[in-house]
């Protein structure tokens, strides 16, 4: 009896403290500052910590990056191909060329731009959760200690706590959109829909202990527009929701995902779309048309990357949102890696192991910014106006832009970008073969006029000029055309 | 994990690496976590399939040259010893490289394993010799559909027939070296590796 009387008291204790400590503050959306004692005592732990790994690293025997670049393997040669070939030039071909491809294909083998933004980001210094970086498993006693305490302290303490709290948080998400649902629509309804949706976010936002820093409040999306952010996990819509209520956009999940998704359309007009809808791009922008066009409803919330990726760089926005039309309100999110890995690796991770993972890491800290609004341009097409917003989020976000499709994460690249490349080569050698035998041009001369025809001003001014990304397609046909 | 595939490579083993390849030592570890990544099947050697998953080298021209580089003859696999001693080709050569001793085996990026590397990416049967149809057939593979095949095929003739100094209408080794004898072969042929 006594056994189950003290279990009683526990649970008793346990509900109070999360009703008491966590529900209501929620609710009113207020903090008491318990979250901010706790990323208090962690950033000094993680202090601690890195100073005790650069003074162990001092020891000959341990290999510790020495500069942020250390991570690297190679550093890449960025000689265009034109002007390389150029110089060499003497007649249109020779075997030489192929030192070119030869040695791109390397670099892209031993280092390519692509695939690492599909895997967790590499540390710079060990955040004291086993999982973490390859370099660092080398631990000191005192370390070892300081470990062993947070590995007791993220599993026997937080992960029931968190855990308690997103079931509470995923309940009520479900039980409140439902019963709102009910309502006749009007202003009670939308008011009602936002309220459940303010508290269940807040809550699960607490569940993952996140602390976000919300920058230029001033420019939260408005009704009737369409936010854009970059992807790096499912929780970005937590994140986002949590400071202010937004209109979904996606595709209608199984299981789990599913039961809120059809509970929180009753309350609010989230727009999912069945698998086989979603192939059918015309039915899709005609839909997000017709809610952009009502200006009384929630700003529509899209990932244009249409995939997570690793928090280091911001891939192709799919066009598709920047035809819709309407003011396009861009926010960049960026997470700090040293409190937990925010990236879901869905093809290596599902999603219920990777909330257990967000779960027992210390915290998940960002950092929300919202970027002044944007207008697509009279002279711009959707891809251009997609690129600019894209350059905007990756500037603020501080984060790499890659003109490569996140959908290379599960298929092929397209023939079409090898073919860009044939092109190109095809162009030269054709050039570089009239020139031999129309005129004697001393090759360094004709090298540097090429240079120099290529670059126009506007396409070295341009934002997101494609100068310095990886993806040679796309680099050097601009610059063929003036040939 | 990261943890799990660095504690799989033994030190004995990156000495014999280090040995062979010149690699440094953080090099062979930072190149080993590459590998691992690539390695989708986690069985600890490379498929074709592996390679091709890198969109900036599936969109190489010569990219399927490229990764049959790494295959010998035969064989659908490649293990880490395998693709290091393929990489190896293309690192600088360094200064003190230079004056070593010539009795010892000749190192896997010295100039003339490079543009042995760069012949047999030509050579496609292997018989030492690249012939006009198998130079027309790279050529092929850079060019794509854009060019005419008469126009390529004058393309190889005039190659050839610049190289060639035996009259036997083919390149040889000895020829192709000739050739490339004024290019800087160390530094294209070459990748800056960090230390």
């Amino acid at each position: 009896m006594e056994v189950v009387c003290a279990l009683g008291h526990v649970g008793a204790v346990w509900v109070a403290v999360v009703l008491g400590l966590v529900m209501l503050p929620s609710a009113l959306g207020i903090s008491l500052g318990i979250s901010e004692a706790y990323m208090w005592v962690l950033v000094k732990t993680l202090e601690w910590a890195t100073i005790r790994l650069q003074k162990g690293a001092k020891k000959p025997q341990l290999q510790m990056p020495r500069t942020p670049t250390a991570n690297g393997i190679i550093e890449r040669d960025e000689t265009p191909m034109e002007k390389e070939i150029a110089l060499l030039h003497r007649a249109d071909f020779e075997f030489s060329h192929i030192f070119y491809f030869c040695r791109k294909g390397f670099e892209a083998i031993v280092e390519d731009e692509v695939t690492q933004r599909f895997s967790s980001e590499e540390l710079l210094s060990w955040n004291l959760l086993t999982r973490t970086n390859v370099n660092f498993h080398y631990i000191s006693l005192r370390l070892t200690v300081v470990w062993v305490i947070g590995v007791v302290v993220r599993y026997c303490f937080l992960l029931p706590l968190r855990f308690s709290l997103a079931a509470i948080g995923i309940t009520s998400m479900i039980v409140g959109t439902t019963m709102v649902g009910q309502l006749p629509n009007g202003s009670v309804k939308s008011y009602l829909s936002e309220v459940v949706h303010l508290t269940c976010s807040r809550i699960l936002v607490r569940a993952l202990s996140g602390t976000i820093h919300y920058h230029n409040k001033e420019n939260r999306p408005q009704k009737g527009g369409i936010c854009v952010a970059n992807h790096t996990s499912p929780i970005d819509a937590i994140i986002l929701t949590n400071d202010g209520c937004y209109a979904m956009v996606g595709q209608v999940h199984g299981g789990l995902m599913g039961i809120i998704q059809r509970a929180t359309v009753k309350a609010c007009p989230h727009v999912w779309f069945e698998r086989s809808e979603i192939k059918d791009r015309h039915l899709v922008t005609k839909r997000l048309r017709e809610h952009v066009a009502d200006k009384s409803k929630l700003p529509i919330l899209i990932f244009p990357e249409g995939t997570c990726i690793n928090n280091t760089s911001v891939m192709m926005f799919k066009k598709g949102s920047f035809e819709i039309g309407g003011t396009i309100y861009p926010v960049a999110i960026k997470y700090d890696p040293q409190f937990g890995d925010a990236f879901w690796n869905s093809s290596k991770y599902n999603i219920v192991s990777y909330l257990l993972r967000i779960m027992t890491s210390w915290a998940i800290v960002c950092n929300v910014w919202y970027l002044p609004p944007m207008v697509r341009k009279e002279d711009e097409d959707a891809v251009q106006f997609a690129n600019r917003v894209r350059s905007a989020i990756a500037r603020q976000g501080g984060l790499t832009e890659l003109p490569w499709d996140g959908g290379l994460k599960r298929a092929k690249v397209k023939d079409t970008f090898k073919e860009e490349q044939q092109k190109n080569y095809s162009k030269m050698l054709l050039f570089l073969g009239k020139l031999s035998h129309d005129m004697w041009l001393d090759t360094s001369a004709l090298a540097h006029g090429l240079w120099h025809v290529g670059c126009s001003p506007q396409e070295e001014l341009a934002p997101g000029s494609l100068s310095t990304h990886r993806c040679p397609g796309q680099s050097t046909s601009k610059w063929l055309h003036h040939v | 994990m990261g943890s799990r595939a660095s504690t799989l490579l033994r030190d004995e083993e990156i000495e014999e690496i280090k040995k062979e390849t010149g690699f440094s030592h953080s090099q062979i570890t930072r190149l080993y976590s590459r590998f691992t990544s690539l390695d989708k099947g986690e069985n600890g050697t490379l498929s074709r399939e592996d390679f091709q998953r890198i969109p900036e080298l599936a969109i190489n021209p010569l990219g399927d040259r490229i990764i049959n580089a790494f295959f010998p003859e035969g064989e659908d696999q490649v293990n880490f010893r395998g693709f290091m001693r393929t990489l190896a080709h293309f690192r600088p050569i360094e200064d003190n490289e230079k004056s070593k001793d010539q009795n010892g085996p000749e190192p896997l990026n010295s100039r003339s394993n490079k543009l042995h590397f760069a012949f047999r990416l030509y050579d496609l049967d292997k018989d030492d010799k690249i012939s006009r149809d198998e130079l027309l057939q790279v050529l092929r593979m850079m060019v794509g559909v854009n060019i005419s095949d008469e126009q390529l095929g004058s393309i190889a003739d005039r190659t050839i027939q610049e190289a060639d100094q035996d009259g036997d209408s083919a390149i040889s080794f000895a020829e192709f070296v000739k050739v490339l004898e004024k290019v800087d072969v160390e530094q294209k042929m070459s990748i800056r590796f960090l230390h």
